[in-house]
């Protein structure tokens, strides 16, 4: 039972005492990890340790992500006596042995992976890394399953800190002074949200978690709320002392199970430890949490759609004003924050405001985690510093593009943002920059494409995507997004005329000025964008039937020329058989049974296929 | 409104079908705290939902019906929550579950190919189940491991850089 500060430095004194252990091996069980094998690497290593008797010498830490997704499975020694470590990436279960072979030195010959960041928190910047860790400063490094893992690192110090020590409005101050910026999307300051609940007269009030990470290719709440998700209840808390609220609800997708589960057992944890329920810290203070699930639905990532998802509703939004922390859940004020957001509350209370403000930009202070996808080398995690360059995120921490290809752009903001060209590289970004150039920070979502991405397909896949989660309730979005969507279907399948660039445009717009929530208001954004920066491959869809990226399917003809010297490869990884041809004879696509795959232009090693 | 009762054209109501399902349903939701404030109680409407989904498998009119009843609502309510949330569904599904991510990160790298193949080779339509209910196909939108785009999930095994050439062997591989 932790009950008081002094219970609090006493445990943690005692846990520090007992981790005796000389070597940590930390492998990463997130959803990444697990889905590319470190399973079975797990399952090797338990059973090797305890084979050659080193089970007590050597403690074996599950841990949540790193944020290095390309390179799990990934396995890391730390020596904590040094505190350095190695860590190996795509980690196979016949290296095992190796690798406690070798505990102390690097195994020659397997991949290692070079850590790219420092801990603000801890330490200088003594290496000029490009990552600065707040809010992934555990993830990767503790037992998410383990509230001790998470005591030994400041677990609850900031809560401590805050209820016995500060009153709520100092605890609005600090946050407000840090310059803290929404993380969810819309970059609202979140310490001027939490004054607002503040300044509602007592009574019942709620504390609300966006678990809900709807940007589909965005994953960074889920690393943390799997990774660390008492950095999350511990803010939680916090932030129902400095607005007044009993309750707090963290509000998450169904299809994070593993997130669902290990928060479960955080929530457990804190209620048995004093630290949610009665009284916390002897401050006179209650404050519980419950989880409530999303069922599939993207737009309930918006704030009041997610209040009525709650309140066991269909996930419509509703006009703001008033806002929830007026009147949100159940009428009352309700505040609604990211689970980002939460995250970086522990560290400014620790370490105050001032020092929350030397990281990042002065409009932006902090940190941002992206998530790094699509073309690029290295897919993961990155934080780092509001205002670095893209060109650093993308072709240093990312890796540049894979297999030696071209940049074309780079989307960030999910479906409701834009994409950026390679002359904007050097932008350095934050929620400002990203908006002046029509795109937005959104979630963190930063989707990287090369030469082979049509941009046409990629407004028409995002607005695929709002077309389905578009909930219905106004017009503009309901139908506005439906034209939209058959305008950049005719155009990719040839059958569009002249004007429609314009009535394109046109129509984004209304939608953009017509529509009821963020969802509508923002869904043309692909469309806006890409037409900006892309007009010519919108008209040489249009005026030539010709997809430049060799995508649109209609659009395209796969025929062997004469460089076919008759290898039949083509013809044996034909999906459906179409190809035909003697051996040593130049082969034949038939027109009418190709499903323009292009499997055999790939396959093809003789340069002998076109794609026109 | 479809009732998914009747897969094969027979009246089948799964509440009187499984009594031992019926009554693990039955306990969730007693031990939940409903009162008598009927607002109040849809709070409990959607965890109730994702329980009998995980018991019956689907939610046929007669598990909605006594979903409804049970927190006092309407079965307007319920099936107004099922229709809106894509997570549930009122059709019975294949023992295979394919859901194909169709997220930003595996679509650029390829997941269509990867969807139309499924559809051509178990000849199905997104979001359809074949008649002998062994395979269901749908697509998601990102499970969070866009590090092995593209991704196909098999009710929980995880298959990762998954080409159309693969499809085949999965498909195969669902014995
Ligand atoms: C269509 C739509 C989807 C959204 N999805 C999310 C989401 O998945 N997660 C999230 O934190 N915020 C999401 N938001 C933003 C929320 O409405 C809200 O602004 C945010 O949770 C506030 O938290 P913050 O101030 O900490 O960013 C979404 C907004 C819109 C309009
Ligand atoms: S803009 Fe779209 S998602 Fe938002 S309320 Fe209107 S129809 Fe619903
Ligand atoms: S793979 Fe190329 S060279 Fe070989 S048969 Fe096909 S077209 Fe001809
Ligand atoms: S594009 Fe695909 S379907 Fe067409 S010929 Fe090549 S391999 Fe066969
Ligand atoms: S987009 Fe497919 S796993 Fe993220």
């Amino acid at each position: 039972m932790i009950d008081s500060v002094e219970t609090l430095n006493k445990r943690v004194e005692a846990l520090r005492r007992e981790s005796l252990a000389a070597t940590r091996i930390l492998v990463s069980m997130g959803t990444c990890g697990i889905a590319a094998g470190a399973a079975p690497v797990l399952a090797e290593l338990r059973r090797l340790l305890a084979e050659r008797g080193l089970e007590n010498t050597v403690e074996i830490v599950e841990t949540g992500c790193i944020g290095q997704c390309y390179a799990e499975p990934s396995v890391e020694i730390l020596n904590p006596e040094s505190n350095s470590g190695i860590t190996y990436g795509k980690v196979k279960v016949s290296e095992v042995s190796m690798i406690i072979d070798h505990l102390a030195d690097v195994v020659p010959g397997l991949e290692t992976v070079n850590k790219t960041w420092y801990y603000p928190e801890d330490e200088a910047n003594a290496d000029n890394r490009l990552q600065a860790r707040i809010v992934l400063r555990n993830s990767g490094r503790i037992d998410p399953e383990k509230l001790e893992d998470y005591l030994k690192n400041r677990g609850y110090q900031a809560l401590a800190k805050v209820l016995t020590g500060m009153s709520p409005a100092e605890v609005v101050k600090e946050i407000t002074e840090s310059g803290l910026r929404g993380r969810g999307g819309g970059g609202f300051p979140t310490g001027m949200k939490w004054s607002f609940a503040a300044a509602q007269p007592a009574g019942r009030k709620y504390i609300v978690c966006n678990a809900d990470e709807g940007d589909p290719g965005a994953f960074m709440d889920r690393a943390v709320l799997e990774g660390d998700p008492h950095s999350v209840l511990e803010a939680m808390i916090i932030g129902g002392y400095a607005i007044g609220a009993d309750t707090g609800i963290v509000y998450i997708r169904a299809e994070y199970p593993l997130a669902v589960k290990r928060l479960k057992i955080a929530i457990r944890q804190a209620e048995e430890n004093g630290l949610l329920g009665k009284n916390i810290f002897g401050s006179g203070f209650n404050f519980k949490i419950e989880l409530k699930y999303g069922a599939g639905a993207f737009v309930c990532g918006e704030e009041t759609a997610l209040i009525h998802s709650i309140e066991g509703k269909r996930g419509e939004p509703t006009f703001k004003p008033p806002f929830p922390a007026v009147s949100g859940l159940w009428g009352c004020p309700t505040v609604v924050n990211n689970v980002e957001t939460y995250a970086n509350v522990p560290a400014v209370i620790r370490r105050g405001a001032a020092w929350f403000r030397t990281i990042g930009t002065e409009k932006s202070p902090g940190t941002k985690v992206f998530a790094l996808a699509g073309k690029v080398e290295n897919v993961g995690l990155v934080e780092v510093p509001m205002g670095t360059a893209l060109r650093d995120i993308i072709f240093n921490l990312g890796g540049g593009i894979r297999d030696g290809k071209q940049f074309k752009a780079v989307q960030t903001g999910g479906p409701s943002g834009g994409c950026l060209k390679a002359d904007r590289l050097d932008t350095r970004i934050d929620y400002d920059t990203l908006t002046a150039l029509g795109s937005m920070m959104g979630s963190g979502g930063m989707i990287v494409m090369d030469e082979d991405d049509c941009m046409v397909n990629i407004a028409k896949f995002f607005l695929e995507f709002t077309l389905d989660e578009s909930c219905g309730k106004c017009t503009p979005c309901r139908i506005g997004n439906t034209r939209l969507h058959e305008m950049l279907d005719r155009i990719c399948t040839g059958r569009a005329t002249g004007d429609t660039i314009n009535k394109l445009r046109n129509l984004a717009y209304a939608v953009k000025d017509t529509s009821l929530c963020g969802l509508g208001q923002t869904s043309p954004n692909p469309v806006l964008s890409t037409l900006a920066n892309f007009e010519e491959e919108y008209e040489a869809h249009i005026r030539d039937k010709k997809c430049p990226a060799g995508v649109c399917t209609k659009l395209i003809t796969y025929l062997i020329n004469d460089n076919c010297v008759g290898c039949t490869l083509c013809a044996r990884n034909c999906p459906v058989s179409c190809i035909s041809g003697e051996r040593k004879q130049k082969h034949v696509i038939d027109q009418d049974r190709c499903i323009k795959c292009g499997v055999c232009y790939q396959a093809c090693k003789f340069h002998a296929i076109d794609r026109i | 409104m479809s009732c998914g009762d009747c897969p094969d054209g027979r009246k089948f109501d799964l509440i009187k079908e499984f009594p031992e399902k019926t009554k693990q349903l039955n306990d969730f939701i007693d031990a939940l705290d409903i009162g008598p404030d009927r607002n109040r109680n849809r709070g409990f409407l959607i965890e109730s939902l994702h329980e009998a989904q995980h018991i019956f498998g689907y939610l046929p009119r007669s598990v909605q019906q006594f979903v409804a009843d049970k927190l006092h609502l309407y079965l307007s309510e319920v099936y107004g929550v099922i229709s809106f949330y894509s997570y549930f569904t009122d059709r019975p599904v294949g023992k295979y579950k394919i859901s194909v991510c169709t997220g930003t990160a595996c679509f650029v790298r390829g997941a269509n190919a990867v969807l139309e193949e499924f559809k051509r080779l178990l000849v199905l339509e997104n979001g359809e189940t074949t008649p002998d209910r062994k395979f269901s196909l749908a697509s998601l939108r990102c499970v969070g491991a866009c590090s092995l785009a593209p991704v196909v999930m098999v009710n929980d095994q995880v298959y990762g850089k998954v080409t159309a050439k693969m499809v085949a062997d999965i498909i195969n591989e669902c014995k």
